[in-house]
């Protein structure tokens, strides 16, 4: 692992730590009350997920164009980032509606297109798992439509008539729920970071164990 | 000594007349009311709050949900990354043994 590793992840850890306080000390919001403050958690992992979407999508392409292994190593791992993230997304964000809109879930275009892309990055993890030889191009074809679905998802709430927050909503914030939004946001991007990078170096390790046993076998 | 007789007498049948006359409306007090029966529904626009559902409960699930996949995720990928270290290193002692004999 690099140098700047394990000093990041005293960080990160520390502040998350911290987190909590300053979630606390946040305004409540008028209409929704304490269920509101799951926003602190649920905003951040969703900029997160869409975040690995990007990557991933980026480094399929350049693996596709470029046929970099490396390039393929990091969408691997962004993939699995994706899932992990939209999987919190997905399950904070019932939690605070069934407060807030009195249900679970409602099929309009953020919540539908949000779960679209994490299916995808579902899918992706099970091509490159049960796929076979050739399922690393296919799962890269992939995860580009989950890099085209990343927009749409930020745009929906503007465009399309839904019960879900627009993105108006953060630039308004008071100071208070500001702090404690951005410094949730730092919190959960240093982690994104050093996840991306554990899981990266999961991928090198893997292709240096296939290097040894092909040197095996040719013995 | 007649006319006390009678007064008291008076007095007397006055207290019971009150008596037997106040009996069922104290009873009928006494009594619980029992529902009526309703015969339309009337719309609120906010539920009572003994009626409301409680957000605490959601707020601790989610963030305890979110604390226990991430740890759940470090400990999976630190677990995986020690099990292909492990192989490798055995691998590396292997390829040594057989360049060596």
């Amino acid at each position: 692992m690099p140098k700047w590793f394990m000093p990041l992840a005293v960080v990160t850890a520390v502040m998350f730590a911290a987190s909590p306080f300053f979630i606390a000390n946040a305004d409540y919001e008028s209409t929704m009350g304490l269920v509101q403050k799951i926003f602190y958690y649920h905003l951040p992992s969703a900029w997160i997920f869409l975040v690995s979407a990007i990557v991933c999508g980026i480094a399929s392409a350049r693996f596709l164009f470029g046929g970099s292994p490396r390039q393929d190593r990091l969408a691997y791992a962004a993939a699995e980032l994706t899932v992990l993230f939209g999987a919190i997304v997905l399950v904070t964000g019932p939690l605070w509606a069934r407060k807030a809109w009195g249900v679970w879930w409602q099929w309009d275009v953020r919540l539908t297109s949000s779960l679209m892309g994490w299916m995808v990055a579902w899918a992706y993890l099970l091509i490159r798992k049960y796929g076979g030889p050739g399922s690393d191009k296919l799962a890269a074809g992939l995860a580009l439509f989950g890099m085209a679905n990343v927009p749409f998802v930020y745009v929906s709430v503007n465009y399309w008539r839904t019960i879900h927050p627009a993105t108006t909503v953060v630039p308004t914030l008071p100071v208070d729920m500001g702090l404690a939004l951005w410094f949730s946001v730092a919190c959960f991007l240093l982690l994104f970071v050093l996840l991306l990078r554990m899981r990266v170096r999961l991928e090198e390790q893997r292709a240096r164990l296939d290097t040894l046993y092909l040197s095996l076998d040719e013995q | 000594m007649r006319k006390l007789v009678i007064s008291s007498l008076t007095r007397a049948v006055i207290v019971a007349v009150i008596v037997i006359f106040s009996l069922p409306i104290a009873m009928t007090a006494q009594q619980p009311t029992e529902p009526k029966q309703q015969e339309e529904f009337v719309p609120i626009s906010q539920l009572p709050a003994q009626d409301q559902l409680p957000a605490a409960p959601l707020l601790v699930t989610a963030y305890a949900f979110v604390w226990v996949a991430l740890f759940g995720y470090v400990v999976s990928v630190a677990r995986r990354l020690s099990q292909v270290q492990r192989e490798i290193e055995r691998l590396d002692a292997d390829i040594k043994r057989g360049t060596s004999s």
